[in-house]
């Protein structure tokens, strides 16, 4: 176990190496910081003493050496170009926009989904089952930015009833900014919650109502059935317990996609969360901040997938057989 | 001949003229298909050659003659004067090419290194699945941008528009290869310890005949599902690329970057431009989707 | 007769504060981008300065028809001893917002804070020599030369509080390798009728009225509170003013102007913007790296350009991409702008026909292949401006391949020189053709051209460019103003597309006029009740 942990943690180690090379490699042609960075009177003096300043002069694998140097001796992940602040302290201030909104999605995707797929594995021909089907299918046939625009259209524009843009008010927590805790903040997040977790809703939905059918027609229910048991009781205690495995790996795996779409997300809807600020930084060429999401983003999926092999490496004896190849 | 009426008369042909969805999502998915091939045929206008535009057309209403010009359009036409109609079956070529190209990408490479995985194991195994497990997790948004930055460095800026649609293509299949891979993998596994297989080894026929002759047919039907449902995701995806401005250039418009135009116009009553690519849009992902749902189904023998 | 209307109009406004002291105003304020820092001279770019503008004061400020009025200087004039020196008396009484005063040794101490390396407003400052006190209220500006319009400079020139500066250690705007965050960035303390209340980058700015302005009883000061939030994507800006979310938005898309005019209780105010739009050549270079021409470069041909000029029809793009919100011009330089004529102004009605023979006496009957680049983020519809141009290029033989991409991709090409046809906007915040001859028209040396990417080089015109700077005679001054734009037009050296028309939306209630250069000063708003 811990060979194998040791083993799978340094994998993931060079594996985030490796996301950084790429990524300095790439934001040079990403657009030229220094342009942004002085206004329109500059003059070619101004530009080279800016590029000297910011180690622009350098080659990229010295400009992500020294990055990397940054971070691993004082934990310092650069000074945003474009708001002239450490990297971390943005970060830490955004991030909470974007884990309510990625928890809210999740927390709806994993109730609606479970919902209506235990619903339209029961009732696998209704009526009801086949309109859920097929809207929810609606729902993952047209691109997120175009659902966002169009909810906003209907629910802030027309009817009035939800706001448009923001996460409404917040109250801090010990430096964590909250919007649970208040109504316009509870308000605000329903519909970038809807827009983001409505493809993993539908995935979820799919993976429980196959995964029902499976068992239901399993020996297993046929003889939890032959016993006696309510229907009830069969649905809900065996069948359904049995469709949770795979339903909570996906949902891990996912986590890291939501976060990811909650660019286009959070764009559409003004949500003060990484994914607004990943954006920006993009098209403000703010390299620091950049490399410090992209790291991030990387740690995280590393993480998950770490997470999830310990798992099946601890569930499914198997794996220790063989020496840890992973083979789910 | 012999074939032909095999498959007719076969169960899969019964169940797909059972299936009233199957059917018309069949049509539907024809109809687009064949539109979006044959779209000079249909359009009196190309799009795609600025030459024949006409500015002082923009913002046509649908099947109103224009205040300026006079000329009267079926869906209206959008900023630039190009009629609707004919460049959303010009932009579903975008999105079908891009789409398909992806998907098949996806697909050689899937099925290739699931299979290798699958029928080598080992060290081999460990390996692909490792890289595939790390590429489930980063996202197509993410993988799309990052080749998006490579491509723009190594290309002359004056081809960063011809080369756009193959860094679609490419960022595309690159997020969708691993559900192959791990399908064709796993039926590897199984089919590898038939007797049958057994027999092929023995009378001396090479690892690849094997693979390609033996194995390969056995993972067609999930393989087929699979490639259908990422069709359309594949679709919805360079759709959402655009939206970030990863997607086809502007004088060439795709699906996605139709709409991506489109919304900009929602609010101001211009609501053709939006509406009519996006429903095009929705019928394509939404039919290719229903006929994965139903192929799953059918193909599925466990659930008959 | 004036002396009455003074005494009205002093009445009226005392009526005015005692009215507006009453009732409390919050406006909600929302715009495309945030202000980058709130450090004053860190960075020279709208918005920071827009929101800047409510919190720090100039000695000169713009008013809401951009024309300069007395802010913190009362009173200024050259020194009567000293053609080099301008002499600047102080408003008395006037405290910042801690409480400090505000005195000439704050000014000093700003504008040497402005002239620092590590600024960005250095530039505007380039002549000013030494700057000095005399007294608590007169301020001294030498300068190398003579230099007429230096107030001009000076309406961005924001004055900060020397004791506070000192106390918070950010005597000098932030270096871009400091490593770590000053005070300023986000904390400030101006003499401007708004208080800083609290920020937070990128997602919401609270300001509340200033009640020990000097200013109350001279400007309306309605407004008790702002609450100011950058929404980006232009749909959902949209959609929050539709909705009642905010107040006033500023960048209100073309598209939707009419909705927004029509929609109940909300209104559109728009005023001709102080910038030009307009296509670069590479008219000078003997041959082109954009092009499938080998060995030459058809720009360089005037019929060529010409011909350009002429297929570019600029009321089809008034009329359909910028729905009538523009003014075609002939010239890269709008009305504001001293040296501006009708004549320059002029522009050709497109005439494709003439156009082709024109390429066709050229030699480039057949056409050529060439590529144009074009920001996507920068200018109304900067995009489908450059998509039309295609268009109306192809219809002369020009095979137009279109590059458009975000600024930060699409400057660095026009500095670089590596562009030979681009699309750039030019905004001339001294009024006078001066400052546009500097950046576009001069040939490139180390202080002058650096946006000049037709590489036109011509040292006649260098010359006369040159003495613009120290011409005293105004009369003069303005005859070598119309020279040089004798030789831009008659060169066709840039190809004018239009002059940007600023649109803002809001409500009804609010009665606040656009400022043609994008910056609402709040303290003039008021509501109509």
């Amino acid at each position: 176990m811990l060979a194998f942990t040791i083993r799978r943690v340094s994998q993931s180690l060079v594996v985030l190496l490796i996301v950084g090379l790429v990524a300095f490699s790439l934001f040079r042609f990403v657009g030229d910081p220094v342009e942004n960075l002085l206004g329109q009177e500059r003059t070619v003096a101004d530009i080279e003493r800016v590029r000297t300043q910011l180690g622009l002069d350098q080659s990229f694998p010295v400009q992500y050496l020294n990055f990397l140097k940054g971070v691993v001796t004082e934990g310092n992940f650069g000074v945003s170009y474009r708001q002239g602040r450490p990297v971390a302290d943005i970060i830490a201030e955004r991030a909470p926009a974007t884990l309510e909104l990625a928890f809210v999605s999740a927390l709806f995707a994993i109730v609606l989904g479970i919902g209506f797929g235990v619903y339209t594995a029961i009732n696998r021909d209704g009526w009801i089952s086949n309109v859920i089907m097929t809207s929810s299918l609606v729902g993952v046939s047209l691109p997120t930015f175009l659902i966002g625009i169009l909810l906003i259209y209907l629910f802030a524009v027309e009817l009035g009833w939800l706001p448009s843009f923001g996460r409404g008010e917040t109250v801090m927590i010990g430096g964590w900014s909250t919007g649970f805790l208040t109504t316009s903040g509870l308000k605000a997040l329903i519909l970038p919650a809807i827009t983001l977790g409505l493809y993993q809703m539908t995935l979820i939905m799919r993976l429980v109502r196959s995964e029902m059918l499976e068992v239901l027609r399993s020996d297993y229910i046929k003889f939890a059935r032959a016993r006696g048991l309510s229907q009830k009781a069969v649905h809900y205690r065996h069948a359904l317990k049995n469709t949770l495995v795979p339903v909570i790996t996906i949902t891990g795996l996912q986590l890291g996609a939501i976060i990811a779409f909650a660019i286009i997300t959070e764009t559409v809807f003004q949500w003060p969360g990484v994914g607004l600020l990943f954006i920006n930084a993009i098209q403000f060429v703010d390299i620091p901040v950049m490399a410090t999401y992209l790291m991030l983003i990387s740690v995280l999926f590393v993480s998950i997938n770490l997470i999830v092999d310990l798992l099946y490496y601890m569930i499914d004896p198997r794996l220790k057989a063989d020496g840890g190849a992973a083979g789910h | 001949m012999n074939a032909l009426s095999r498959f007719i008369a076969s169960d899969f042909t019964y169940k797909f003229v059972r299936s009233p969805v199957a059917m018309i999502a069949s049509l539907v998915v024809f109809i687009l298909v064949g539109g979006a091939i044959f779209a000079p045929l249909f359009t009196s206008q190309n799009p795609f050659d600025p030459a024949s535009l006409n500015l002082m057309n923009g913002f046509s209403h649908p099947m109103e003659p224009n205040q300026f010009t006079g000329e009267s359009f079926i869906f209206g036409t959008d900023d630039q004067g190009r009629d609707v109609y004919a460049t959303i079956l010009y932009g579903m070529r975008i999105s079908l090419f891009v789409g398909f190209s992806a998907v098949m990408f996806a697909m050689v490479l899937g099925v290739t290194l699931g299979l290798i995985a699958g029928y080598t194991g080992g060290r081999t195994d460990t390996i692909i699945m490792r890289i595939a497990d790390i590429q489930l997790t980063f996202p197509a948004i993410l993988v799309a941008l990052l080749i998006f930055g490579i491509a723009k460095g190594i290309t002359p800026p004056g081809r960063r528009d011809e080369v756009a649609i193959w860094v679609l293509i490419i960022a595309i299949g690159l997020s969708e290869w691993v559900n192959f891979a791990r399908v064709v993998r796993g039926a590897t596994m199984v089919e590898k310890s038939k007797e049958y297989v057994d027999a092929a080894r023995l009378i001396g026929r090479s690892p690849f005949t094997i693979m390609l002759r033996h194995i390969l047919p056995n993972t067609l039907s999930p393989v087929l599902v699979i490639a259908t449902i990422s069709l359309a995701l594949a679709i919805i995806a360079e759709a959402t690329l655009s939206f970030l401005g990863v997607g086809a250039p502007p004088t060439q418009p795709s699906l996605g970057t139709l709409i991506r135009i489109g919304q900009g116009f929602l609010f101001s009553g211009e609501w053709w431009i939006l509406f009519f690519p996006a429903t095009a849009l929705l019928a394509l992902a939404l039919s290719v989707n229903l006929l994965g749902d139903w192929l799953r189904d059918a193909l599925n023998p466990k659930l008959k | 007769m004036k002396s009455r209307s003074m005494i009205v109009s002093v009445a009226a406004a005392a009526l005015l504060a005692t009215t507006t002291l009453a009732t409390a105003e919050t406006l909600n304020w929302a715009r495309a981008g945030d202000s980058l820092t709130l450090d004053p001279h860190s960075q020279n770019e709208g918005p920071t300065h827009a929101l800047a503008q409510q919190i720090y004061e100039p000695l000169i400020s713009p008013d809401m028809e951009a024309k300069p009025i007395p802010s913190l200087a009362t009173s200024w004039g050259v020194s009567a001893d000293n053609p080099n020196v301008w002499v600047f008396k102080l408003r008395e009484g006037v405290k910042f917002h801690d409480g400090a005063d505000m005195t000439a040794e704050d000014v000093v101490f700003s504008f040497n804070r402005a002239k620092h390396e590590s600024s960005d407003m250095k530039e505007l400052l380039v002549t000013i020599k030494e700057v000095r006190a005399d007294g608590d209220y007169t301020v001294e500006i030498e300068t190398d030369g003579p230099n007429p319009i230096l107030p001009n400079n000076l309406t961005n020139l924001f004055i900060m509080d020397k004791g506070w500066a000192e106390a918070n250690d950010v005597v000098v705007p932030a270096e871009f390798d400091d490593g770590e965050e000053t005070f300023a960035v986000r904390n400030a303390n101006g003499t401007g009728p708004f208080v800083l209340e609290s920020r937070e980058p990128d997602t919401k700015t609270v300001l509340k009225r200033n009640d020990n302005y000097w200013g109350i009883g001279q400007f309306p000061m309605e407004v008790t509170q702002i609450n100011y939030t950058p929404i980006q994507n232009a749909a959902t800006r949209v959609a929050a003013l539709l909705s009642g979310e905010v107040d006033l938005i500023q960048d209100v898309p073309v598209q939707d102007l009419s909705r927004v005019a029509n929609a109940d209780g909300l209104k559109v105010e728009n005023a001709a913007q102080n910038r030009t739009i307009f296509f670069g050549i590479n008219s000078a270079d003997d041959d082109l790296t954009n092009d499938n021409v080998e060995g030459k470069n058809p720009f360089k041909d005037l019929k060529v350009r010409q011909a350009m000029s002429l297929a570019l029809d600029r009321d089809a793009i008034k009329q359909v991409v910028m729905r009538g919100q523009s003014a075609p011009t002939g010239v890269i330089i709008p009305p504001f702008v001293n040296g501006w004529t009708e004549a320059l102004d002029a522009y050709p009605k497109a005439d494709v026909a003439k156009a082709q023979a024109l390429m066709a006496e050229a030699g480039y009957g057949d056409g050529f292949e060439i590529t144009l680049h074009c920001p996507n983020d920068r200018y109304v519809n900067d995009e489908a401006i450059c998509q039309a141009m295609v268009g109306m290029m192809a219809k002369i033989g020009i095979d137009v391949n279109l590059v458009a991409q975000t600024k930060a991709n699409h400057f660095p090409l026009i500095s670089g020189k590596t562009t030979d046809f681009y699309l750039l906007g030019w905004g001339v915040p001294t009024f006078d053709s001066e400052y546009v001859f500097n950046f576009l028209v001069h040939s490139t040396t180390d202080d002058r051209g650096s946006w000049n990417g037709t590489r036109f080089s011509n040292g006649d015109v260098d010359a006369m460019i040159q003495s613009l700077g120290s011409d005293t005679n105004i009369a003069n001054r303005d005859a070598t103003i119309g020279k040089i734009w004798k030789v831009v037009q008659d060169e066709q050296l840039y190809l004018p597309i239009h002059n940007q028309v600023l649109n803002w939306g809001m409500k009804d209630g609010i009665t606040f006029p656009v400022q043609p250069e994008d910056q609402p000063h709040f303290k003039f708003m008021t509501f109509g009740k």
